[in-house]
C-alpha cells in the first residue's frame, strides 16, 4: 500500500478537497482582514449552502436520480444547466444569509472588544445548525451523483492505482476560476480598492469617501458567495451533507486561513491546499479518526509558533 | 444580590458605600434562600416535585461555570474549550478509582492502593486539570484574545478525540464505567440501603446533592477570597488595561496562568463527581457544545460576577434540563386540546429539547449585542465604568479620544 502511486493518489484526493477548503478558508481570511472579527459562523454558512443545493438539484432534477437508479453514468445535457441554477442559487442565497448575519449580529459590535463579535459569531453558528436540523434533519443527506465518476487515467490509456476522476476535475474547473476572478475583483476594481483601503485603516478610509459599512457588507457578501459555491461542490464531491459539516469544514478552513497568514489571499489558497493535502495523507497514512487531531494540532502549533501564519506579514498589513 | 464592597488594604479606589436600608431585608432573602437549598431534598421528597435529580448535574454545571467565570470574567480570556478540562478531571478521578482503567491493574496491592479512594481520586483529579491548565497556557497566554480563544477551542476539540482514540486506555466511545463513589462514615454515596450509626437508611441521591453543595459553597467562598487577594485585582487590572497592569509591575502572563490553572483546577472537582454521580463517562459527554453552554451560562448572567453567573446558571441549566422537556409536553397536550389531526400533528413536531442549540446561541447574541454586560452586571466594572463610558465592552479599543473625536493610534503589537 505505501507505494509512490498510493501517495499521489492521496495528493489528487488532498488537491480537490484543499480547493474546497480554500474557497471557505477566503471568507474566514476576507473577513478577518477587513474587520478583524474570526466569523465563526461561516462553515455553517457553508453547510446552509450544500443544503440549499440539494434543495435545488431535487426540485430541479427528478430525471437525475432515475438516472442513477437505472446505473446510467453518461452526462446528460440539462444537467450542466442545472448545476449552474444550483450554483447561482446557492451562491445567491449564502451572500444574502452572510450580509444579513452582518448587519444583525456584527455591525453592533464592531467597535468592541475582540470577544463581543466572536462570542456572537458563536451563537449564530449554533443558530443555523439549528436551522440546517430543521430543514434536512440530523442524518446526513444524500446529494444527487451529477457528476459521473469517470477514472481518466485510465481513459487515457494508462494502467495505474492512480485514479483521477471527473469529479476532481470538476472541482477545479469551478474553484479556480472563482478565486481568479476575486483576486482579480480585490487588485483590479474601484469595489476592491475600496475594501483594500477599508481593511487598512477604516477610519481614514472613511474620511477618503468611502462607504466603509457597504464596503464590509460587499466583503461578507463574496465571502459568502464562495461558501455557497464550496457548498456545492463539497456536496456534490462527496455526495453527502450534513448538518455538522459546517463546524468540521469550517474550522479545517480556519486553520488554513490562519496556516497561510490570516487576512491574507495567496496566504488562505495556500493554507486551503496545504490543509487539504494534510487531512488525505492523514486519513491514507494515519487513520480518519486521527485527522482532526492531526488538524487540530497543526492550528495550534501554528498559532503558537507563528500566529501571523506563513504569508503573514506585519499585522497592520493586511488583504 | 451582591454586598458593598469589603474594603481591603491597597484598594483605597472604591469609597464605601453608605449603608444600604435595603440590606436587611436582602439578608433576610437570602437566609431564606440558603434555607430552602439545605431542604430541598426533603421538600422534595414531601411534595413529589422529583426534580433532585435534575438539579445534581444542573449544580455540577453551576459550579462549572464559576470556574469558567474565573478565565473569562475575571481575567478576561475567552476559553472555548473549558469543557476539556472537566473531562481531564473525569477521566483522572476514573482512572484512579474505576477498575476497567489500565491502573486498577497496577495499583492494588502496590504501596499506591490508597490512591484509589474517591476523595484522594478527586483531589487528584483536581490537581491534573489544574496542571493541564497550566500546560495548554503556558505557551499560548502570549496570544492575543481571539487567538487564545482559537487554541483553546483546539485544545477542546481534540482531548475528546484523544480519549475516543486511544482506546486502550481510556475505552475510547465506549467510556469508563464503573466509577469510584465517594463515601462518608462507610457509607457509599447513592447505595442503599446504607449503614450510619446502626440506622439503616434509604438516602437514594440524596448525599450527591450535598456534596455538590458543599463542593459548590467552598466554590463561591475560595472564588470570593480570590477576586479580592492581590491576584484577583491584578486579573481586574489584566482584564482592563493589560499594558497599564504591566506598567504597575504585574507580569501578565503568570498572572494569566493563574487564572487559566485555577479556573481548570474548579472543572477537575466537579469532573470527578460528576463522574462519580453518573457511573460513567464518555468522550461526547465533553464535546465543544458543553463548552459552549457553560460559556453560556457565564455570559447570560453576567461575566465577572459570581451571582450573575449563577443566575445564568440557574436559567440556562432549569430551562436545559426542566422546562425544555416540560413546555414540549404542554405544547404537545395544547394541539391534542384543539382535537384538528393537523394542528395536533404540528404541535407534536415542535421539540423544544430539539431546538437547545437554537436557543443558546440566540442567547449569545441577543445578550451580546443588546447587554454585552449580562443581566446582573460586574459591579466593581460598573463603578470603574461610570468615570469611564457607561458601556466599557463598546469602547473603542484601539483609539484614544482627543478634542471629542476619534483618533486611531498606532496599534500595540
Amino acid at each position: 500500500m505505501l507505494t509512490f502511486e498510493y501517495f499521489l493518489q492521496q495528493l489528487v484526493t488532498g488537491l480537490a478537497n484543499g480547493m474546497l477548503i480554500t474557497l471557505v478558508a477566503i471568507g474566514y481570511t476576507l473577513v478577518y482582514g477587513i474587520v478583524e472579527i474570526i466569523n465563526f459562523a461561516h462553515g455553517d454558512v457553508f453547510m446552509l449552502g450544500a443544503f440549499s443545493s440539494v434543495t435545488t438539484l431535487q426540485a430541479l432534477g427528478a430525471q437525475a436520480v432515475k438516472r442513477v437508479a437505472n446505473k446510467d453514468q453518461s452526462p446528460i445535457p440539462e444537467t450542466y444547466l442545472w448545476l449552474l441554477i444550483a450554483l447561482v442559487t446557492s451562491m445567491v442565497f449564502c451572500a444574502t444569509l452572510n450580509v444579513l448575519i452582518e448587519r444583525l449580529a456584527y455591525r453592533r459590535l464592531r467597535r468592541g472588544s475582540r470577544m463581543a463579535p466572536l462570542i456572537s459569531a458563536i451563537g449564530v453558528s449554533f443558530i443555523l445548525q439549528n436551522v440546517g436540523i430543521y430543514w434536512k434533519g440530523v442524518s446526513p443527506v444524500n446529494f444527487p451523483r451529477y457528476i459521473p465518476q469517470i477514472d481518466l487515467v485510465k481513459a487515457m490509456g494508462i494502467d495505474s492505482f492512480v485514479r483521477v476522476t471527473t469529479k476532481d476535475v470538476f472541482v477545479l474547473i469551478v474553484t479556480v476560476p472563482l478565486v481568479i476572478a476575486l483576486t482579480l475583483f480585490i487588485q483590479r476594481t474601484k469595489l476592491g480598492k475600496a475594501m483594500r483601503a477599508t481593511a487598512q485603516d477604516r477610519d481614514a478610509a472613511q474620511l477618503m469617501g468611502i462607504d466603509t459599512n457597504r464596503t464590509i457588507a460587499l466583503t461578507f457578501l463574496l465571502g459568502g458567495a464562495l461558501a455557497g459555491a464550496a457548498g456545492l461542490v463539497s456536496g456534490l464531491y462527496n455526495n453527502t451533507a450534513g448538518f455538522q459539516m459546517g463546524f468540521s469544514y469550517g474550522l479545517n478552513s480556519f486553520t488554513a486561513a490562519v496556516l497561510g497568514g490570516i487576512g491574507n489571499l495567496n496566504g488562505a489558497m495556500l493554507g486551503g491546499v496545504f490543509i487539504g493535502i494534510l487531512a488525505a495523507m492523514s486519513d491514507g497514512y494515519l487513520d480518519a479518526r486521527w485527522t482532526p487531531v492531526v488538524i487540530f494540532g497543526t492550528l495550534n502549533l501554528v498559532l503558537i509558533i507563528r500566529p501571523s501564519g506563513i504569508l503573514g506579514q506585519d499585522l497592520a498589513e493586511r488583504a | 444580590m451582591q454586598t458593598a464592597p469589603r474594603m481591603t488594604p491597597g484598594r483605597r479606589a472604591y469609597v464605601e458605600v453608605p449603608a444600604d436600608p435595603q440590606q436587611t431585608r436582602n439578608r433576610i432573602l437570602q437566609a431564606i434562600a440558603v434555607a430552602f437549598i439545605v431542604a430541598y431534598p426533603f421538600l422534595d421528597l414531601l411534595f413529589g416535585w422529583q426534580a433532585l435529580l435534575a438539579f445534581i448535574p444542573m449544580m455540577l454545571m453551576i459550579t462549572l461555570a464559576l470556574g469558567l467565570n474565573i478565565v473569562v470574567g475575571y481575567a478576561g480570556l475567552l476559553d472555548l474549550g473549558y469543557a476539556a478540562f472537566y473531562a481531564i478531571g473525569a477521566y483522572a478521578a476514573a482512572f484512579f478509582t474505576s477498575p476497567n482503567s489500565p491502573l486498577a491493574r497496577v495499583l492494588p496491592g502496590s504501596p499506591f492502593a490508597w490512591m484509589q479512594d474517591f476523595w484522594v481520586a478527586m483531589i487528584m483529579a483536581v490537581l491534573v486539570s489544574g496542571f493541564a491548565g497550566a500546560l495548554l497556557g503556558a505557551p499560548t497566554l502570549r496570544l492575543r484574545g481571539d487567538y487564545l480563544a482559537l487554541v483553546t477551542l483546539g485544545f477542546g476539540e481534540i482531548v475528546p478525540r484523544l480519549i475516543k482514540n486511544l482506546e486502550p486506555w481510556t475505552k475510547g466511545v465506549k467510556g469508563m464505567n464503573p466509577i469510584g463513589r465517594p463515601y462518608l462514615f462507610g457509607c457509599q454515596f447513592g447505595v442503599d440501603p446504607c449503614e450510619i450509626l446502626g440506622m439503616k437508611l434509604k438516602l437514594g441521591m440524596i448525599p450527591y446533592y450535598y456534596l455538590t453543595l458543599v463542593i459548590g459553597a467552598i466554590s463561591i467562598f475560595a472564588i470570593i477570597r480570590l477576586r479580592n487577594s492581590r491576584l484577583g485585582r491584578a486579573w481586574a487590572a489584566i482584564r482592563d488595561d493589560e499594558i497599564a497592569a504591566q506598567g504597575m509591575g504585574i507580569n501578565p502572563v503568570t498572572t494569566k496562568l493563574w487564572a487559566f490553572s485555577l479556573g481548570a483546577s474548579f472543572s477537575g472537582a466537579t469532573g470527578a463527581i460528576f463522574g462519580a454521580y453518573l457511573q460513567t463517562i464518555s468522550p461526547d459527554q465533553f464535546e465543544y457544545s458543553t463548552s459552549v453552554i457553560v460559556l453560556c451560562m457565564v455570559i447570560l448572567g453576567g461575566t465577572g460576577n459570581i451571582w450573575g453567573v449563577m443566575l445564568g446558571g440557574l436559567l440556562i441549566q432549569s430551562f436545559d434540563r426542566i422546562f425544555a422537556e416540560r413546555l414540549t409536553g404542554w405544547i404537545h397536550k395544547a394541539g391534542a386540546l384543539t382535537g384538528d389531526p393537523t394542528i395536533t400533528a404540528a404541535f407534536n413536531s415542535f421539540d423544544l429539547l430539539k431546538s437547545r442549540l437554537l436557543v443558546f446561541g440566540l442567547c449569545l447574541v441577543l445578550i451580546m449585542n443588546l447587554r454585552p454586560q449580562g443581566i446582573l452586571p460586574n459591579r466593581k466594572r460598573r463603578e470603574t465604568a461610570l468615570t469611564d463610558l457607561p458601556e466599557e465592552d463598546l469602547v473603542p479599543e484601539e483609539s484614544v479620544l482627543i478634542a471629542g473625536a476619534d483618533v486611531p493610534t498606532e496599534k500595540p503589537r
